[in-house]
């Protein structure tokens, strides 16, 4: 059978390319090696979030004196049950991408894919058992899926995701120096923590790790932690993260990593000193790199460049038939971006109207550590940097009634308009619930709005939103409560 | 008790005029029904009447002023007995001189209209030019977008949208802005002719500045040049040609003119009638419609509007432009009802003084160049009608009768069609049905 549309690699992008192919009327399949949902549901955002969230509750417990209650006792921490809960979330979401498929009649075949080559306006895949086993433990593979041989597509869609970068002398040994993966389903709780890399994935974990008793250091090769978040906002999250006892060293990097009989040491250097730091073990968290060896794409001339593959704005590489969407086709490597470019590829392949390229500066990125920091846009720097004449906005937790109730007073919104069409350039957020908060400005900018829109939204009152009206405000001199 | 006189809705659309004059000044006395303003709006100018007795306290917007809110203040009469000068002051004081239109003058080189002072209401750049905000107003359009294209002094009515169901967005406004190179800083310097739209500068580069000068179009130029380039861009037309004996109908028209009535008037007598060569076209285009109804029709995406009645448009000059008002149900009225319906519409057409109602809509219209020699010609469909007629000028041509060469008076019809609408055969059935009643007269008469 020929198959319109094959995508390989049933990650968050990949799934969603899927269903809406499959929605277009297009016969889809999708390959996949290890899991459904990807990495993301099963080894990365979601699994996380709960992990994240027994850590909040923990600290809830702790502070339960602070709302006026008493509790008797002391909150334990259950390691393997915390772990169980986790798997458990992602089993379920990994079982429901299995009924979208079948719900969308989607053939789901099951192994790793190698594109073999293309006659005919058509491109032949060869599906075979991985060649290298998948990280345990795994979700059971779906009941009814396709198994090893050629498939033929008309179009192929690679969405092979990423996978964590290793740093040569510190690669991971899955025993002392982590990746995500051990770091989810540790086999006890370290007592101490190095974390290597400030970005969302090294924050969370110092987030979680810090709330389950952990001393935690971070070190940063950047000037400031989460690189990419505004500066303003880094500096926030730093002190408050600092505040709960993680030690954090920015501009600093690990030059050795040396392994001892259950601990680690790192050598790290920062303003010319080196500084050895000793802990049970050692999370790698310096980014990740896209899937794209053994797919066969060298036989069919796909070129690649710093890791991922080239696509044009249609998520087209520069061989006819073949797309490539997420991580493995480049930065932003975030699931909600890697979604959106497979919807937009595959309409584009539908020939729907007005279609246009996935316009990337209005992408949100959350990160979920305690503080939450949320973001869309440009930074104050960049805005600077792009030559806008700006006017910035802010508004702090400690005057929003919502936030106060909640004793959830450390936080701050931040604005930044462009002072001469009064388009909202970036938005900039740190405090509770802020991920949440974040989406009311992504409508806001995709709407095209200026400052005259949000400053004429109703808020509801009293929630954590008005921050956002509030901020506006102050951008335009007009804050109310502050 | 002081009266306030606002801004009248000459349309349920319209949601700003323009106040061309005032007829009354302050300290006049005016009663109920006194003509009191003219008010102009794309299409037409209207009387303001006076609703109530008093003294004009106060003229709150000066004659001239553009893009009047509807509903703003714009008068006051004071009551008998009231001080008028006081009932000015309490009046303005109550407005506010906000409400009062900001002059109409651009800012070029003020730099960008914001930051606005804070305190004060931020609303928007865009409302700081009435002029773009209130043409942009009914147009679909992202605010960012229309606030770029106030700033550039761009018109949203002549940039397609790209966004979701041709929205206007970011991007659209910035392609329009490239399309046009260096925006044209020249027309803005000079402060006192608006900017041309960024794209006209490359037209603009041809011609030595001192060649030429640039006069600000008239509301009713620019519906038209949008309506036509709209009908033109979407409108798949086609024509179809065919030449009219018009012996028989000049005969008939000679002798119902001959056979006029006469009435006796003040300033003399005269016909009670007097029936044009258009007059009888009209008639015959609307029976010729009733003859072929399927022509009779408009396009819609979603189906075909078959009209019951031949609601015929005559396109009309007038000073500033074209009109085209309508005989409604043409097919049904006498030619004698036709010819003074017409000398009414002609003649209040050239005042600016039609209502909207009368020249919207239509089945078809007559497009007729006769009088000006034009042997034939080919007319743009006036949406959301299908078809129009192109009359060129009777004259004598040689022609074949009987298989010798004859002199004749000929006149050539030009039919403009829908294609999506009326294919060619049922186009070349309404042009024949046509030119059988035009040779044929008395079937107007029926």
């Amino acid at each position: 059978m020929v198959y319109d549309i094959i995508i390989i690699g049933s990650g968050p992008g990949g799934y969603v390319t899927a269903i809406r192919a499959a929605q277009l009327g297009f016969k889809t399949a999708i390959i996949e090696r290890e899991h459904l949902g990807g990495i993301c549901l099963n080894w990365g955002c979601i699994p996380t979030k709960a992990l994240l969230r027994s850590a909040e509750i923990k600290h809830f417990c702790e502070n339960a004196k602070d709302y006026g209650l008493t509790l008797s006792g002391k909150v334990a921490v259950d390691n393997s049950a915390v772990i169980a809960r986790s798997r458990a979330v992602s089993a379920r979401l990994n079982a429901g991408v299995g009924y979208l498929m079948k719900k969308n009649k989607i053939d789901v075949i099951w192994g790793e894919a190698r594109l073999q080559g293309q006659k005919n306006g058509q491109t032949q895949i060869e599906v075979h058992k991985p060649l290298k086993p998948a990280y345990q433990p795994q979700h059971p593979v779906p009941k009814t899926v396709l198994g090893e041989g050629v498939y033929e597509a008309r179009h192929v869609i690679l969405a092979t995701g990423a996978r964590p970068r290793a740093l040569p002398g510190i690669e991971p040994d899955g025993k002392f120096i982590w990746t995500y993966f051990e770091a989810m389903v540790p086999p006890k709780l370290p007592k101490s923590l190095i974390i290597m890399g400030s970005g969302a994935i090294g924050v969370e974990f110092a987030s979680f790790y810090r709330d389950m008793g952990a001393e935690v250091t971070i070190i940063e090769l950047m000037p400031q932690i989460l690189p990419v978040e505004d500066s303003e906002i880094s500096a926030f999250a730093r002190k408050q993260l600092e505040r709960r006892g993680i030690r954090i060293m920015t501009s600093a990097k690990v030059i050795k990593v040396e392994k001892g009989a259950d601990s680690v040491t790192a050598h790290v250097e920062s303003s010319g000193k080196v500084e050895t730091i000793t802990a049970d073990r050692l999370i790698a968290a310096v980014g990740v790199q896209g899937n794209i060896e053994n797919l066969g794409l060298e036989a069919l001339g796909v070129k690649t460049g710093r890791g991922c593959i080239i696509t044009d704005e249609w998520s087209r590489t520069n061989i006819a038939g073949i797309y490539a969407i997420g991580d493995v086709a480049g930065a932003p490597m975030l699931a909600h971006k890697a979604e959106e470019e497979g919807v937009i590829c595959v309409e584009k392949l539908a020939d729907l109207p007005d279609i246009h390229p996935l316009d990337k500066s209005k992408i949100p990125g959350c990160t979920y550590c305690r503080p939450q920091i949320a973001s869309v846009g440009l930074t104050e720097k960049k805005a600077q940097e792009a030559g806008y004449d700006i006017r910035i906005g802010r508004y702090s937790f400690a005057a929003n009634g919502k936030a106060v109730a909640l004793g959830e007073d450390q936080g701050l919104v931040k604005v930044i308009f462009d002072n001469k069409t009064g388009r909202l350039l970036g938005a900039h957020m740190v405090g509770a619930e802020v991920t949440e908060l974040i989406q009311g400005f992504v409508v806001a900018m995709n709407l095209e709005t200026t400052e005259e829109e949000l400053m004429h939204t109703v808020f509801p009152h009293p929630t954590l939103s008005e921050m956002m009206k509030e901020s506006v405000l102050d951008a335009y001199g007009r804050v109310l409560n502050a | 008790m002081s009266i306030k006189i606002t801004m009248p809705a000459l349309s349920p659309t319209m949601e700003t005029g323009n106040l061309a004059k005032w007829l009354v000044k302050e300290g006049d006395s005016v009663r109920s029904g006194d003509v009191i303003a003219e008010i102009e709006t794309d299409k037409a100018t209207m009387e303001v009447e006076a609703a109530d007795e008093g003294v004009v306290a106060k003229l709150v917007v000066p004659a001239g002023s553009d893009n009047v809110k509807v509903n703003s203040l714009i008068a006051v009469l004071a009551e008998e007995g009231e001080d008028a000068a006081q009932v000015a002051k309490n009046a303005l004081a109550e407005n506010g001189s906000a409400a009062v239109p900001a002059p109409q003058q651009q800012q070029a080189g003020t730099g960008s209209a914001l930051p606005v002072p804070a305190g004060q209401n931020s609303a928007a750049a865009g409302e700081q030019n009435p002029v773009s905000a209130a043409k942009t107003a009914g147009i679909f359009a992202s605010p960012l977008a229309r606030r770029l294209a106030a700033q550039a002094g761009l018109n949203l009515t002549a940039i397609t949208g790209s966004g979701p169901r041709g929205r206007i967005i970011q991007r659209d406004v910035e392609a329009a802005k490239r399309a046009g190179g260096a925006a044209a800083a020249a027309g803005a310097a000079a402060g006192s002719a608006p900017a041309p739209a960024a794209d006209e500068s490359a037209i603009l580069a041809v011609f030595r500045p001192e060649d030429y000068k640039i006069v600000p179009h008239q509301p009713i130029r620019k519906v038209i040049a949008r309506r036509l380039v709209e009908s033109k861009q979407h409108i798949p037309h086609f024509y179809v040609t065919a030449d009219c004996n018009l012996d028989a109908l000049l005969k008939l028209r000679s002798d119902l003119n001959m056979a006029a009535p006469v009435i006796k008037k003040e300033e003399g007598s005269a016909p009670a009638y007097r029936l044009s060569v258009n007059d009888m076209i009209i008639k015959a285009v609307a029976v010729a419609l009733k003859r072929v109804p399927d022509a009779n029709v408009s396009w819609l995406d979603s189906g075909m509007i078959r009209h019951k009645h031949s609601d015929i448009g005559v396109a009309v000059a007038i000073p500033d432009g074209l009109i085209t008002p309508i005989i409604r149900q043409a097919e049904e009225k006498s030619l004698s009802a036709i010819s003074a319906e017409m000398k009414d519409l002609i003649k209040r057409a050239k005042q600016m003084k039609l209502k909207p109602e009368e020249y919207q809509g239509g089945t078809s219209s007559v497009s007729n160049m006769g009088m000006f020699g034009v042997k034939d010609f080919a007319a743009i469909i006036n949406p959301p009608q299908a078809t129009i007629f192109a009359i060129g000028a009777g004259e004598k041509r040689a022609t074949v009768k009987d298989g010798a060469v004859v002199s004749a008076d000929i006149m050539s019809v030009t039919l403009s069609a829908d294609h999506r609408a009326v294919d060619g055969a049922l186009a070349a059935e309404l042009v024949q049905c046509f030119k059988n009643i035009i040779e044929n007269p008395l079937a107007l008469l029926i």
